[in-house]
């Protein structure tokens, strides 16, 4: 493994604490897509079908939390939910702050992607008869799935990246393991580089997931 | 809300923090966009070039920086370039610097979807008037260009505009700086991160309420 | 189902519909009847109404004034003290699937092979077993000529063939009236004909049609009655014959001038 100080022989003693690091980026990545894209669902859904109380303020929890920076939602999560007394751990407090990042952005994919198929698919599953449900069901959603996966793929990506701002708040995700090892050996560049390839390998195998599905719903065009 | 007492006093009185930070993360924004956004049109050059040897490398480097989150890159920079000898940046010319180069990226994303729709029957309008290769650059491509993109380029101006938050992370004092050194030193939590809530939105909106402004002037009759 | 036989109303009763898009009242009180078995032509210039009309038959406009009945049954509203309240989509939907509509622009679903497009009324909406639903839609593939076809995706076919995907969609329903739309104005030149043999074939068996079409000849040919719409109003009504050969007004008249030579 090489001398003490090379990278080789650190990186060999950080293994366990980087790849611990690793998987809970994964985890919480995964936690918050699989939370923000359901929510999501039924924002977008309320944002193209609800009355119009309801759209307004869906619009207007949406508009919030895609101007408020990231950053600035997990902070205030953190310290703002412990007022009143809620006990949430730091990644709890950042998996509800990217979720709701995460469901923001998803309903407005969601919206988008309904709203870009055209009318006279609703008309012709009206035509025979089909109720609204099943519209949704049957026509709508399948063609809606797979405009919406590109924008879903990415997102998926920011989510990944963003979960690096939970280190700010203490949670030991990839970079603040990463940051942790530099603290002891001092391979500033090496361990960064280590850790954005590690990152980039995450994020492909997201792309590479969303390409294969996009493969996968590629049997009709329009 | 549990015995919350709402207090803002003590944001009055911090009341020109919050403006000076407010206007250090525009400053910050300002300088890397534009420099972001000159450099992304240069690698959009090169992607669209034909040349593999140009197209490659800046594909590559478009895919690792997109890839990598923004936090990292930022520590990397800051912290990893004084191991190489480079010691001349403080924390607000490496941060611009970071931020440009991640702005980069997505900026040449941006201009080569613009510049590969334009229909070809533009581009061979400017042929039989007898137009130099370059004169086609200056007088249809880019200004079609321009007008395709600028919806996208809002939505990455304000991105990036957030993502200046991340500038506190190396003790850059813009707005969510300011807001936590508030919050520490206050325990004014909601009224500390509302605020900066506010102001984010309230400059997210002033930057797309001026772009679309220009959007508005621009507009084009497809 | 009520049988045309309990009522003395014909199958499609049309009484005073009005219709306005914000302040342009584009239908001006239309009355039409269509009895069971009749092929009803729809001819008219552009903007007459001629659509609206048959989207208001099958509800996929609200209209504002009068009543529509099918098989003597008030579709799309019911009267609660004295006002018109639109029904739910559920009874709507209900309705709709008695009446088939065939479109401009075929509007087949993308993601459905010919097959698929046509079974998913039938076993979604008439909740038929898959294996007769299939026997269906190959049976009405088969008769507008696409057996072959029937795994093919909308995008693999010729607008014709999409076309004639879309008619089978709408009849394998066994629905009470068809409504087409100017089915072949989007069509190329060469493909118009395939589509038309088979709405006449269509009209032959029994079926009961509500065609708005420019296909004179068509027209002439196969409907039973043709009806011209003038700015909203029905303006003349009666046998192809009579209709088109001795027209009785002069906006009748400049308008099938248009079409001298056709059929003239
Ligand atoms: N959704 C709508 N909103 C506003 N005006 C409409 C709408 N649909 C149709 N119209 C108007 O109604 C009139 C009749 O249209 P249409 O029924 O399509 O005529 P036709 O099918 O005979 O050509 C036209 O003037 C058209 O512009
Ligand atoms: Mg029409």
């Amino acid at each position: 493994m090489g001398d003490k100080g090379t990278f080789l022989y650190e990186i060999w003693v950080a293994r366990g604490s980087l790849l611990s690091g690793a998987a809970l980026t994964m985890q919480l990545s995964l936690a918050v897509i699989a939370i923000g894209s359901f929510i999501g669902c039924f924002g977008g859904l309320g944002l193209v079908y609800g009355p119009a109380p309801l759209r307004l303020a869906i619009r207007s929890v949406v508009e919030v939390l895609r101007g408020v920076p990231v950053l600035v939602l997990i902070l205030f999560c953190y310290y703002g939910l412990a007022l009143f007394s809620i006990d949430v751990t730091a990644p709890a407090a950042g998996v509800i702050a990217l979720s709701g990042f995460c469901a923001a952005h998803m309903s407005e994919t969601f919206r988008g992607a309904v709203a870009s198929i055209p009318v006279g698919q609703t008309e012709a599953a009206k035509a025979i008869g089909m109720r609204f449900w099943q519209r949704l069901t049957y026509v709508i959603l399948p063609q809606a799935a797979r405009r919406m996966l590109p924008p879903w793929v990415n997102t998926g990506v920011e989510i990944v990246k963003g979960t690096t701002l939970l280190s700010i708040i203490g949670v030991v995700e990839l970079l603040l393991s990463t940051q942790q090892a530099i603290a002891r050996n001092y391979l500033i560049i090496q361990f960064y580089l280590a850790a954005a390839l590690i990152y980039i390998i995450i994020n492909f195998s997201v792309s590479q997931l969303g390409a294969w599905l996009e493969r996968r719903f590629a049997y009709f065009r329009y | 809300m549990i015995d919350y007492q709402f207090n803002f006093d003590v944001i009055w009185r911090n009341w020109d923090n919050f403006l000076g930070a407010l206007g250090m993360g525009l400053g910050l924004a300002a300088a890397s966009l534009t420099l972001g956004a000159i450099l992304g049109l240069g690698l959009a050059a090169a992607r669209i070039s034909g040349k593999r040897w140009l197209d490659r490398p800046v594909w590559l480097y478009v895919e690792l920086v997109r890839n990598t989150p923004l936090l990292l890159l930022i520590f990397f920079v800051y912290f990893g370039l004084p191991e190489i000898g480079i010691y001349v940046l403080d924390k607000y010319h490496s941060f611009i610097l970071t931020l440009t180069l991640y702005a980069a990226a997505y900026m040449c994303e941006v201009f080569r979807a613009g510049l590969t729709s334009i229909p070809n029957g533009y581009l061979e309008a400017g042929k039989a008037i007898g137009l130099r290769p370059a004169q086609r650059a200056r007088y249809v491509m880019l200004p079609m260009m321009f007008r395709i993109t600028l919806p996208a380029m809002s939505n990455n101006f304000i991105s990036l505009f957030k993502d200046t938050s991340l500038a506190a992370a190396i003790a850059v004092p813009e707005l969510t700086f300011t807001a936590r050194q508030v919050n520490a030193n206050t325990f004014r939590v909601v009224e500390a991160w509302l605020t900066a809530s506010i102001l984010y939105l309230a400059a997210a909106y002033l930057i797309a309420w001026a772009l679309r402004r220009v959007e508005r002037r621009y507009a084009m009759i497809r | 189902m009520a049988s045309s036989d309990m009522s003395s109303e014909p199958l499609l009763r049309a009484t005073n519909v009005h219709k306005r898009f914000d302040s342009v009242e584009v239908l001006k009180g239309i009355d039409l009847d269509v009895a069971q078995g009749e092929v009803v032509a729809i001819i008219g210039s552009s903007g007459s109404g001629k659509t609206t009309m048959l989207r208001c038959i099958n509800l996929l406009e609200e209209y504002d004034d009068g009543e529509i009945h099918i098989d003597g049954e008030t579709i799309g509203y019911r009267i609660v003290g004295g006002v018109r309240k639109r029904l739910r989509e559920s009874a709507i939907a209900d309705q709709r699937a008695r009446i088939g509509m065939v479109f401009q622009g075929f509007n087949l679903f993308p993601h459905m092979t010919a097959e698929q497009n046509v079974m998913l009324g039938l076993t979604k909406v008439q909740k038929m077993p898959k294996a007769e639903a299939r026997d269906r839609a190959v049976h009405w593939l088969d008769r507008v000529g696409l057996a072959e076809r029937r795994e093919h995706y909308p995008y693999q076919l010729s607008g014709g063939q999409q076309q004639r995907v879309a008619i089978a969609r709408a009849v394998a329903m066994d629905p009470r009236l068809v409504l087409f739309d100017e089915v072949t104005s989007a069509l190329d030149p060469e493909l118009v004909a395939e589509v038309l043999s088979v709405m006449k074939s269509l009209a032959e068996s029994g079926m009961t049609m509500l065609v708005v079409s420019h296909e004179m000849l068509f027209v002439r040919d196969v409907a039973t009655r043709v009806v011209f719409m003038d700015g909203g109003r029905i303006a003349a009504e009666g046998p192809p014959a009579e209709v088109m050969g001795n027209p009785s007004s002069e906006r009748l008249r400049s308008f099938l001038g248009r079409f001298h030579g056709l059929f003239g």
